[in-house]
């Protein structure tokens, strides 16, 4: 795709802006033109947290997503708020776990991934997020993940580089599922 | 022979003060100490709003004019900005101990090394005679026409007191200047003030009672006996704390 | 060429300061800026500088202050409410004729507010905000990367005319990450004579001060100070255009409200309307140049902004009235979406408002 606009949404602690980092520094290794912004304030203490994240190869405009072309719901408040926003033709991604409902449009891609229970089972718990990223990527292109560990390099600190690894499994299991 | 001259920190011109104000010896004592530490030139004194808000027309040394109550916080910026300069405040009861208490009270906790003169005349001076927060119970100014009454606008803040309680400052001490013996014994604490800085030891407040006829409605006689007699028993005189005396007599 | 790295609005602004010279920060913490001191928590003691937070953001300016008039870059930083509290100092600061830079994450308001986004103290920024006839220069940056080419040339032009500088960011311009590069030629900072660093017994002592208690002499200094603005007003101006050559409905909008608008005047251009936007970088000075222009062949102009309506009236004095100026904003922390800017657009266009 030529631009994606592309919104993370989950409850805090999911990992939702964690995600759109690794996409906003795919995206700089991939020189993409691209924007990372993140809902701030008080309701990221466990309550709702997303994030816009905008890929393109033209010059970014307006850093603010209120109609995505992909979507990602981790949980079912951001699947309520955000599933009528997604634009015709637009993706939607959920995590089917967390969320006991499917989109009843025509006009949008649906993807179902039940990532939160694919995350314990394989012992990545806490990976959800990077599940959808995964499957996401198959289905949009909007990265590569050719570079996947160079990306996540580039904004994990040093001392928890252990964690890259798994990071990475998670990623291929959504890109495989 | 000795001459009696002016320090060379204090600026050979007319002070403003009225007739019997405290202000004049309190300025001397700050000169004298300057001199005697041959820190002059490396000197920067911050000014506040009050009667000594021009007070940067009357020291030599590189001066600053501060918003009302803000100038700890200038000092602090001056003293962080260049550590090697010697940066004193030198503020009024109103100025320091109502609308820059938060300023005060911070810059004692960072136990910043500076040097704060602090002149307590119980008294807003500059505006005609208002109540400070210094004001004793009882006290008869312009906004408390029958007495401070300690019911309706509360108790006179003890700033020395206050501050023993932290653990920031190095050195407390209040003085006066209402005769000989206690001029003397201000210019020692004026000049330990500054020498802690020197020495880089931290925060030291010297609080001056002093007096301010022209308000209390006094003949400057008058006044310096009111020190005596009301100020003095409520604001008692001495040193509330001395950290590296305190560590010494320790060890 | 440096490397592109991505970094949030507010990192950028404290990394560029760094880069400028400025080894003081002095701030108190509120949302959405509190990255600035976090940064420079971080970074300030390994490079031999100072970062203080201070007991208020009263107190903050006067270390700023202080911090100024000893001749050293440097800054704070806050949002709405806390930029309040700094306007006293702030007056102090143009009345001292010193320079420094101030940020404002702007959030919404008035009183408490909110945290969200906002624009709506162009008022305060741009006219004054403190007591006193005076001006800060206000920059009002629109992406990551600007953020960090406005910080150097803030503290440039604070140092250049001896007067504070006003960053004018918002929460989600501080918030965002973009890929920025810190290629920087920097002005270092001038000689300042006047500053507070101790007479070393060779010269008369000199006296940071903004009392005068002779009118006439008080007047003196604010005449000067006026000239001097003049100077700037003619030589500061800056702003970006973007399709106004043929524009028939030209949008003014600065920092997200105008990324916001670029949106809405690209769609406008596809469905055939002339649409143009016109993006002042200075707030004060206000560029009127582009707008004069502008106004020889524009139907109407549009102000969007994320506040009931302030800059328009600098858009309106722009035009000298000559044509139409419409509103189109969001307050509270909203922001306008691209298709209500399109909407004020196609009314504009049609005459018919």
């Amino acid at each position: 795709m030529n631009t994606a606009t592309i919104l993370i949404a989950g409850f805090g602690g999911q990992g939702a802006l964690f995600a759109g980092k690794f996409l906003a520094y795919s995206g700089l290794i991939e020189e993409k033109q691209l924007s990372w912004l993140p809902s701030y304030g008080p309701e990221m203490r466990g309550g709702t947290a997303n994030c816009a994240v905008t890929l393109s190869d033209e010059p970014v405009g307006s850093p603010i997503v209120t109609e995505p072309n992909v979507l990602i719901a981790m949980n079912r408040p951001s699947f309520d708020k955000f599933e009528p926003a997604v634009v015709p033709d637009g993706y939607l991604f959920a995590d089917s776990t967390l969320i006991d409902a499917e989109s009843q449009r025509k006009d949008i891609k649906a993807f179902y991934v039940p990532a939160t229970k694919m995350a314990a089972d394989m012992g990545l718990t806490g990976l959800s997020n990077m599940i959808l990223i995964g499957k996401m990527v198959k289905e949009t292109g909007a990265v590569s993940l050719s570079d996947a560990e160079e990306a996540f390099k580039k904004f994990v600190p040093a001392k928890k580089a252990a964690l890259i690894e798994k990071n990475i499994e998670a990623l291929k299991a959504g890109f495989e599922y | 022979m000795v001459v009696f001259d002016k320090p060379h920190s204090l600026i050979d011109v007319p002070l403003h003060y009225c007739p019997g104000c405290t202000h004049g010896i309190v300025h001397r004592l700050v000169a004298e100490a300057i001199d005697e530490l041959g820190i002059e030139g490396k000197a920067i004194g911050i000014a506040p709003v009050g009667c000594s808000v021009m007070a940067y027309d009357y020291f030599n040394c590189d001066m600053i004019e501060a918003a009302h109550g803000r100038a700890p916080a200038v000092a602090t910026g001056v003293k962080r900005a260049n550590p090697e300069n010697i940066v004193f405040t030198y503020q009024g009861d109103g100025d320091l101990a109502s609308i820059g208490t938060a300023e005060t009270v911070h810059a004692a906790a960072r136990n910043e090394n500076i040097t704060i003169i602090f002149i307590n005349n119980a008294i807003y001076g500059m505006t005609g005679g208002q109540m400070a927060p210094t004001s004793l119970p009882g006290q008869v100014t312009q906004t408390s026409p029958y007495g401070r009454d300690t019911s309706l606008c509360g108790w006179p803040v003890k700033i020395c007191e206050m501050l023993s309680q932290l653990d920031g400052p190095e050195y407390l001490e209040r003085v006066t200047v209402n005769n000989v013996a206690n001029v003397r014994k201000a210019k020692k604490a004026i000049k330990k003030a500054f020498q802690n800085q020197v020495e880089g030891k931290g925060f030291s407040l010297i609080e001056v009672l002093s007096a301010c006829p022209t308000n209390w409605g006094m003949t400057p006689r008058e006044a310096l006996k009111w020190i005596d007699d009301n100020m003095i028993p409520y604001y008692p005189l001495g040193v509330y704390k001395d950290r590296s005396a305190a560590k010494e007599a320790a060890e | 060429m440096a490397e592109k790295v991505l970094m949030k609005g507010n990192e950028a602004i404290a990394e560029a300061a760094i880069i400028a010279g400025c080894r003081h920060y002095f701030g108190y913490p509120i949302t959405p800026q509190t990255e600035i001191a976090a940064y420079m928590a971080k970074r300030m003691p390994k490079i031999g500088g100072v970062f203080l937070q201070a007991e208020s953001e009263i107190a903050a300016i006067n270390m700023v202050y202080g911090c100024s008039s000893a001749g050293k870059r440097v800054m704070t930083s806050s949002s709405s409410p806390g930029i309040s509290l700094k306007q006293e100092g702030i007056s102090y600061l143009a009345g001292s004729d010193l320079p420094c830079l101030i940020v404002n994450a702007q959030r919404g308001g008035p009183g408490l507010g909110g945290i969200q986004p906002s624009q709506s103290d162009y008022f305060q920024a741009t006219k004054g905000g403190g007591h006193g006839d005076y001006h800060l220069i206000v920059l009002a940056p629109a992406s990551v990367q600007e953020m960090a080419e406005l910080t150097i040339k803030g503290f440039e032009l604070a140092d250049k005319y001896c007067m504070p500088v006003m960053l004018l960011a918002d929460g989600t311009t501080g918030q965002m990450m973009e890929p920025v590069t810190f290629d920087f030629d920097v002005k270092p900072a001038p000689e300042k004579p006047w500053a507070t660093t101790g007479t070393k017994m060779q010269r008369e002592h000199n006296i940071v001060n903004s009392l005068y208690l002779q009118p006439e002499k008080l007047e003196v200094t604010n005449l000067e100070r006026y000239k001097k603005y003049e100077t700037v007003k003619e030589n500061e101006a800056m702003w970006e255009e973007f399709m106004t050559e043929d524009a028939d409905v030209v949008v003014a909008a600065f920092g997200i409200a105008a990324r916001v608008s670029q949106n809405a005047v690209i769609e406008a251009r596809k469905q055939g309307i002339k649409a143009g936007l016109i993006r002042p970088i200075t707030l004060w000075p206000f560029p009127e140049t582009p707008f004069k222009k502008a106004a020889e062949h524009a139907k109407a102009f549009i102000s969007v902004e994320l506040s009931m309506g302030q800059m328009i009236e600098d858009v309106k004095l722009s035009v000298s009235c000559t044509k139409p100026v419409y509103f189109c904003g969001r307050v509270g922390g909203m922001i306008p979406s691209p298709a209500e800017v399109l909407s004020a657009i196609k009314k504009a266009d049609g005459g018919d408002r």
